[in-house]
């Protein structure tokens, strides 16, 4: 079965702040954007695996996240846990399209139609 | 008969695509040129050498009126085009002259783009395009009178470094954080920003142009902020946008660009489009080589060879004459992507490589560039570096020798650099003692200079320049590092960041050779904390290097809800706060308030969201953030003392209240409480603070180093004074010491137990005079701190802190 891929329009990348995330409100939870120094765009479920704590609010360093309730890095490349810590938080689809940020996630169509 | 080929516009695209073309078929095409400049086909890259002064438009023509005569081409210059007729294939000049094609080609290049401020069209504003702007900058040059030029990109920084060579005062006027942003990131930003600005010229960074004024013709700008500057003559290059507005008048597909295939035809089969005024698979280009690749494949599509153009990457140099910059490729992070970064201070040199699946697909390169050719060949080839990838970062020419020497940073200090700021000591008179007097160790170098002989600190960089001093005999203590990113300790670099006034994070990273481009969440934080200490009022606090509860000001709980602390001054609050925040917390449905342990109030349980609606209401009150969050001041917890109680032997609430008013907003390396007990029965609990005063009939013990957390200390008596007046200095100078001196995420018993309480007793108990000079510093710091955190964000500070970025579960509902 091939899906056709829909994507949603959440906002442009300078709302997001250099090393820094914000937050998309869904009916599955929230989604945490990262933008990275170097304008890198990442999205993923804005939950550690660990406590689950908001990595939205966490301190973005390269390519990874520090959670903010107990110090846990992730990769923002892949969801997982780096170093001695294991879990992974799920990735979301992200693209940037002329300045605006765009999102797409499995059942994404079908939870909006 | 020959083809009829007709060229709208004489740049250098087109230019490239004759030579070709008369290659491949000479005497194929009849050609006909407009070209709306009075002249012939020049350089216009090298625009800012003539601008510099460093070249002539002479030198810089690439065909002279010759080479038009020798291929037969008929040239109108000066003259523009006005329309094209698709159906009877002519086009229409401005001086009314209908010239017909078989096959056109457009090349109308790009337009400056203009920012519409008040004042734009005001004369003495410019753009920066072509030869007639360069002459009227030469022209306004004469007066030595002040240029603004708006925007810190390539372009502008070019006009900006000719416009200086020529006599001005110039001011670089640039809305994002870093210069030349799209191709740099912000270590070689920082490296470019300083470079311009050792050549006098004025960088404004962050900086957004409000208008443009002055009366008949400009003389100043103002910024968003409010700041004025002089002008007399105002360039702005902001960046430029693709001149399709006669391919769009003529109907072709017309997007950001004229739009092509691979092969430069536009929607029209007859008509083409070449250079910066085409889109090609979405791109557009304002580069030469590109054009070039471009000019090559139109030129045999018009000669009927198969070609196709498949897009390009760019690289990307400066010229300005004294500054090695280079950019290539794609730098920017993403899935699956490495970086290797290779900095040298002394040099000013910063190299960085991304890397994707063992292939170079990004490069900056600033200060020494001359593996730039090669690195952009192994980034167009897409060649395998597995085998190079441990030597690659170091260039081409690299041949195993050592690469990165620790005592560098050391070694670039100046003579009269400060090592060991307790006691003044100067990197000059170390060595000259080690090498007058034959010293051989640290012990030797202490009872001689006294550096490294109070508190410690600088013991790692006294070390450092006794092995710099005397070779590779001496073998220094290794220094703990402060995290992966840097060998240094928190003493070196604390030290360094003084010595070397580094004013900021990048500025840190870049001179103190950081091995990775951005930091880790370990010395983020800890960096930002340094410079704010080191540099009030001046440095600019780095919102994003700080843990999330200092970013929101608040306490971040399980949840990821948050709780909000009131300051309650000394523990004493009355019935209109305590209505306030009952109020508040039914208004917000803030689930849970709790009495807290320093004497006041905790609404827990707060979203995110309503944060801001939280502390206006507070705010309303009379009550401010009590920092109960923060690396600084919390509370200073107090007991009745002699207004009511029988035992009471100084009034403890009121000396609490005031050393509260005194140092509450300070940023500290740790958390900082304080207790003031009215006797030594101590219900204040003073002696397990970090600052522990007693009051006693005679006056008041000043204790410090207590805490009561995962270790539980005791204080220790530092002294004993006679009054209030006495308490705040004594405190205010301890602080600052503290603030100094320790490590970042040290109480202050940690600190107290590195240097030794016989330091601290020496500076704050007997040396009065420095005593003094830290309470004066910490006075200080106090003006740029006591701002409320809270109001600045009800204003609207960083309000995108406090809202999602979209909110989809509504729209999902509706629909």
């Amino acid at each position: 079965m091939i899906m056709t891929e829909e994507w949603i329009d959440i906002g442009t990348l300078e709302d997001i702040p250099r090393r820094g995330a914000r937050v998309v409100k869904t009916a599955r939870g929230d989604i945490a954007v990262f933008r990275t120094m170097d304008d890198g765009l990442f999205a993923m479920d804005d939950k550690c695996p660990h406590k689950g704590g908001p990595l939205s609010q966490g301190i973005v360093q390269g390519d990874s996240v520090t959670c903010p309730l107990h110090n846990w890095v992730i990769s923002l490349r892949t969801g997982e846990a780096q170093g001695a810590d294991h879990g992974c938080t799920r990735i979301i689809a992200v693209r940037l399209e002329q300045g605006r940020v765009l999102l797409s996630w499995p059942g994404m169509a079908i939870q909006a139609a | 008969m020959k083809e009829r080929l007709v060229i709208i516009g004489n740049g250098m695209a087109p230019g490239r695509m004759l030579e070709k073309l008369f290659e491949l078929a000479p005497g194929r095409y009849a050609v006909t040129i407009f070209n709306a400049e009075p002249r012939v086909n020049y350089d216009r890259i090298m625009l800012s050498p003539v601008l510099s002064g460093e070249k002539t438009y002479e030198q810089i023509v690439i065909h002279g009126d010759g080479w038009y005569i020798n291929h037969g081409i008929t040239l109108h210059k000066g003259t523009r085009v006005t329309a094209i007729d698709r159906v009877a294939k002519t086009v229409t000049t401005d001086n009314g002259l209908v010239e017909p094609y078989d096959k056109l080609v457009i090349a109308t290049g790009s337009v400056p783009f203009i920012i519409p401020v008040p004042g734009h069209n005001l004369p003495g504003v410019l753009s920066y395009r072509d030869l007639d702007d360069v002459d009227a900058m030469i022209l306004a040059a004469r007066s030595r009178g002040n240029a603004v030029v708006i925007g810190g990109g390539l372009l502008g920084l070019e006009a900006a470094a000719g416009l200086a060579e020529q006599g001005m005062q110039v001011s670089v006027v640039h809305l994002m954080p870093t210069l030349m942003e799209r191709q740099l990131d912000p270590a070689a930003g920082y490296l470019l920003k300083k470079a311009i600005e050792e050549r006098g010229i004025r960088v404004l960074t962050g900086a957004n142009t409000k208008a443009i004024t002055g009366n008949g013709r400009v003389e100043a700008v103002e910024l968003e902020d409010g700041t004025r500057i002089a002008a007399d003559l105002v360039v702005m290059a902001v960046g430029i946008r693709p001149n399709g507005a006669l391919g769009k008048a003529a109907g072709l597909t017309v997007n950001r660009g004229i739009v092509v295939d691979d092969q430069m035809r536009s929607s029209d089969p007859d008509i083409f489009a070449l250079g910066e005024c085409v889109e090609h698979r979405g791109a557009t280009y304002g580069l030469v080589a590109p054009l070039y690749e471009m000019a090559g494949v139109l030129a045999r599509t018009l000669v009927d060879e198969p070609a196709a153009y498949n897009g390009s990457v760019t690289a990307t140099k400066l010229k300005v004459t004294g500054i090695d910059l280079f950019s290539a490729g794609d730098f920017a992070e993403a899935p699956g992507r490495e970086e290797i970064v290779l900095r040298d201070a002394a040099r000013g040199v910063y190299r960085r490589l991304v890397l994707q699946d063992n292939r170079v697909i990004g490069a900056v390169l600033y200060g020494d560039t001359g593996d730039g050719a090669w690195f952009f060949q192994l980034l167009r080839e897409g060649a395998d570096i597995a085998e190079m990838r441990e030597t690659l970062i170091f260039g081409q020419g690299y041949a195993g020798g050592s690469p990165l020497d620790p005592m560098a940073a050391v070694a670039a200090l100046p003579d009269e650099a400060e090592i060991c700021g307790c006691n003044g000591v100067c990197k000059g008179k170390i060595v000259a003692a080690i090498t007058g007097q034959n010293l051989t160790g640290l012990d030797q170098v202490r009872a001689v200079t006294k550096a490294s002989a109070s508190c410690g600190s600088c013991t790692g960089l006294v070390e450092q320049l006794i092995g710099l001093t005397l070779g590779g005999d001496y073998q220094p203590a290794e220094m703990k590092a402060m995290c992966g990113c840097t060998d240094l300790g928190h003493d070196e670099v604390r030290r360094l960041i003084v010595a070397k006034q580094l004013k900021s994070i990048p500025a840190v990273m870049q001179e103190l050779e950081w091995k990775t481009s951005c930091g880790c969440s370990k010395c983020r934080p800890a960096l930002n904390y340094y410079l704010l200490a080191t540099w009030p009022g001046e440095y600019v606090d780095d919102n994003q290097s700080r843990f999330i509860n200092e970013r929101a000001h608040a306490n971040i709980q399980k949840d990821g809800t948050y709780s909000v602390v009131p300051r309650m001054w000394g523990g004493v609050t009355s019935a209109k706060e305590l209505r306030a925040i009952a109020d508040v917390a039914e208004k917000f449905n803030i689930p849970t308030v709790k009495v807290t342990g320093g004497q006041r109030i905790d609404l827990l349980g707060v979203k995110k969201e309503d944060l801001p609606g939280v502390w206006a209401d507070l705010n309303a009150a009379g009550m401010v953030s009590g920092h109960a969050y923060a690396k600084g001041l919390r509370t200073v917890k107090t007991c009745v003392g002699s207004e009511w109680c029988r035992f009471g032997t100084q009034d403890s609430t009121g000396l609490g209240i005031r050393l509260e008013k005194f140092t509450w907003g300070s940023w500290t390396p740790h958390k900082v409480k304080l207790g003031v007990s009215g006797c030594p029965r101590n219900c204040a609990e003073a002696t397990v603070k970090d600052i522990g005063i007693i009051c006693v009939d005679s006056g008041y013990e000043f204790h410090i180093a207590g805490a009561a957390g995962l270790e539980v200390k005791q204080t220790v008596l530092l002294c004993k004074v006679a009054s209030e007046e006495e308490v705040l200095e004594y405190t205010g100078a301890l602080m600052q010491l503290y603030r100094e001196q320790a490590h970042y995420l040290d109480r202050i018993h940690k600190w107290v137990k590195r240097v030794g309480l016989d330091s601290v007793k020496q500076q704050i108990v007997e040396d009065g005079e420095r005593r003094r000079a830290l309470f004066a510093r910490f006075v200080q710091a106090q003006k740029h701190a006591q701002v409320d955190p809270w109001a600045e964000r009800v204003n609207g500070a960083f309000a995108h802190e406090f809202k999602p970025l979209a909110d989809l579960r509504l729209a999902h509902a509706a629909e």
